[in-house]
Parts: C-alpha cells; structure tokens; sequence
C-alpha cells in the first residue's frame, strides 16, 4: 500500500515508522525545514519537504497513486484541506485526519473529512470505559451508516433487570446483539433474562443513546455523563 | 446587504470601509481587538458611530461566527492571512450556515483555481502581482 503522511511531528513521524516496519511505501511531507532536515537522516527518500497544502507539493509525492492520505498536522484546518483536496480532487479512496481541537470535530465531519480521530475524544472515550458510574461506552460509530455500537452495564434497579429481551421494548432502531455475564459474553434469544451487572452490547441508530440508556439505569433515569 | 468579513487586516478592513460606506451592514469578526483600530484609523467617527459591527474571535469557533451575525450574513469575506483557514471557514459559511455568496481570499494561485470550480469565489491577489509584473516586463508597446 502507498502511503502519504501529512505532518511529522511526533504523530507522523511515528506513524511512517510503523508503516515501513509493516512493509509500506511511505511518503512524509514536512513543511517545517529544520524538523525535515531532524528526520531526514532516518527516513532518507521517504520524507520530502514542503507543505501538503500546496498542489505541486502533494503532486511531487504522487498523490495520484496514494492508496491512503493520512493527514496529522498540528493544524485543523491544514489536516481538513489535505484531506478534501485528496479525496476529491486526486479522488484517493481512503483518508485518515487528525484533529487537534475536539471543537473542530463538526467542522471535519461537514466538510466529509472521515474518519477524523482526536486523542482527547480517544481519551474521554478510555475514560468511559474505565469509569464504570458513566454507564454507557461508545464501542463503535459507524458515522457515514448512522449506526453505533454500545456497551451499557445493567445496574441495580434498572427497568431491565428481570426481564425477558422479548418483554422489553426497547425503541425503533436497536437491538440487543450480546450479553456479556460472569467474564463470557453469548448472544441472547427472546427467552434471556437480563439480570443486573450484565453488560449488555447494543446496536442502535445514532442518537437513540439516551432513550436507551434509561432502560438499563435504576429508575428508569439516562445515565449522566 | 448584509456582509460579514472575517480577518481585519490591511485588505479586509479596507473594503469593510468602503461596503460600509456603500450602504451595507458590515460586521467583522478577528481574533486581534487590535485590528479594531484598522477600523478606525482615517475616519471621522469611530466604527461603532458608524454603525459597523465587530466580534474578537477566531473564525474557527460557531459561537463566534453567529455572534458576528454569521446566519444572516448575505455575503461572506474569507480574508484572514492564512489561504487554509480561509478555505475551510468559506466552506463552512457556505455548508453549515447557508451563505449564499462566498468569498475568499488564497495566496496559492493553483488552489484559487480548484476552489473556484468547487464553487468557492476566490479571489488570489497573488495572481494579480504575476500578471501586473509579467506585464511591467513587456516592451512598451505604443
């Protein structure tokens, strides 16, 4: 696979390496001059100097063969126009871009520039999955599908508890796709009773998340995060 | 008219003048409170007395375009000092915020052109000096 990194700070430049390891072409565009000539040594003919923002520059490094325009800049909007000009101007199929503001997420997701990854909203995700009082973990967003997969833990109370999945009518658009119970995790017929500290795995349309979430929280009450 | 100018530097403060002057509604919106003095500088009354509006902020944050007045905003000037944040937040203008018309300033004479046909007006002051000194360069034909 043909890769082109945008940016190599401490993101790009260990990313390229990763990719060579792994057997990749690479290709890293630097527009600082002294962290290019810093690289310049390790990475020889994979690292070129320039701003990716520029045509001529992400032309110099073949964009039009790249499988895969990965761009991690320390700056949003940069990230976003690397991204756009290669998806529909050398209509590469697969882009990758950071976002350095978690702010700036919608402005990615406007422009169609997915999957935009932020290590605060990674974090925050972690987060979730650690600290089990949020209640509900975001497992995957299928953003383009409006679909997502969540992890919501039965706690005492919940509307849920006792109950048969064929007895709970859980909104239009989800469904109940795994039980994990005592460290197993099996896929539930209409006869599983949901019993309290199960963690329950559900697809459902974006969106639904709080309505949902009260079924499994004591009172009837959505979590709070 | 209703025009919002985003970056109030030499250029955007310039023609913030003379579109107030034309009559229109001007709101400016830059992240330097200085570039409130570009506003004033060489008028008889200060911006404000004359009506003109201005928002400190960074064209980037939503919060601060709609303070600025960014949804009923009937023209949008992308004039900041960076081509990428122009682009971007001409875009964003004109795809989350129903902007009819536009405007944008980039330096990169090649990106002017590709944004151009996606629909962005651009306007590259840099293609400008080429053809200026291009011409300086001919013999004078009389």
């Amino acid at each position: 696979m043909y890769v082109i990194v945008a940016g190599a700070g401490k993101v790009g430049k260990n990313l390229a390496r990763e990719l060579i390891a792994k057997g990749h072409e690479v290709t890293v565009i630097e527009s600082s001059r002294a962290r290019y000539l810093a690289i310049e040594e390790e990475f020889e003919h994979a690292v070129q100097y320039g701003d990716a923002t520029e045509l001529w520059v992400l032309e110099r490094a073949g964009i039009q063969r790249a499988d895969l325009v990965i761009a991690v800049t320390g700056d949003d909007e940069d990230n976003i126009l690397v991204c756009q000009v290669a998806k529909e101007k050398y209509l590469c199929d697969r882009i990758i871009a950071r976002v350095n503001n978690p702010r700036n997420h919608d402005h990615f997701r406007l422009l169609g520039i997915q999957p935009a990854v932020s290590a605060t909203d990674l974090i925050l995700r972690l987060i979730e999955h650690e600290v089990p009082r949020y209640g509900l973990v975001h497992l995957l967003a299928l953003e383009e599908e409006r679909l997502e997969i969540i992890e919501l833990e039965v706690t005492a109370g919940a509307p849920v508890v006792g109950e048969r999945v064929s007895d709970i009518s859980l909104p239009e658009g989800s469904l109940i796709i795994s039980v994990l119970r005592g460290g197993a995790g099996f896929v539930p017929k209409s006869d599983t009773v949901i019993e309290e500290g199960d963690e329950v795995l559900l697809v459902l349309d974006t969106g639904l998340e709080e309505a949902i979430t009260a079924f499994f929280a004591p009172g009837g009450q959505p979590a709070a995060f | 008219m209703f025009v919002l100018i985003v970056g109030a530097g030499r250029v955007g403060s310039a023609v913030a003048k003379s579109a107030l002057a034309a009559g229109h509604e001007v709101s400016v919106l830059d992240q330097d409170p200085l570039s409130h003095e570009r506003l004033d500088a060489g008028q008889d009354r200060s911006w404000e007395e004359a009506r003109g509006q201005f928002t400190v902020g960074t064209a980037l944050e939503t919060d601060a375009l709609i303070q600025a007045g960014i949804e009923r905003a009937d023209v949008f000037i992308a004039s900041t000092a960076g081509d990428n944040t122009n682009l971007v937040i001409a875009q964003i203008a004109q795809k989350r915020f129903g902007v009819e018309k536009a405007i944008v300033r980039v330096m990169d004479p090649a990106r002017a052109d590709w944004y151009d046909e996606q629909g962005l007006q651009t306007i590259s002051p840099t293609k400008h000096a080429i053809d200026m000194f291009s011409r300086a360069l001919e013999p004078e034909t009389v």
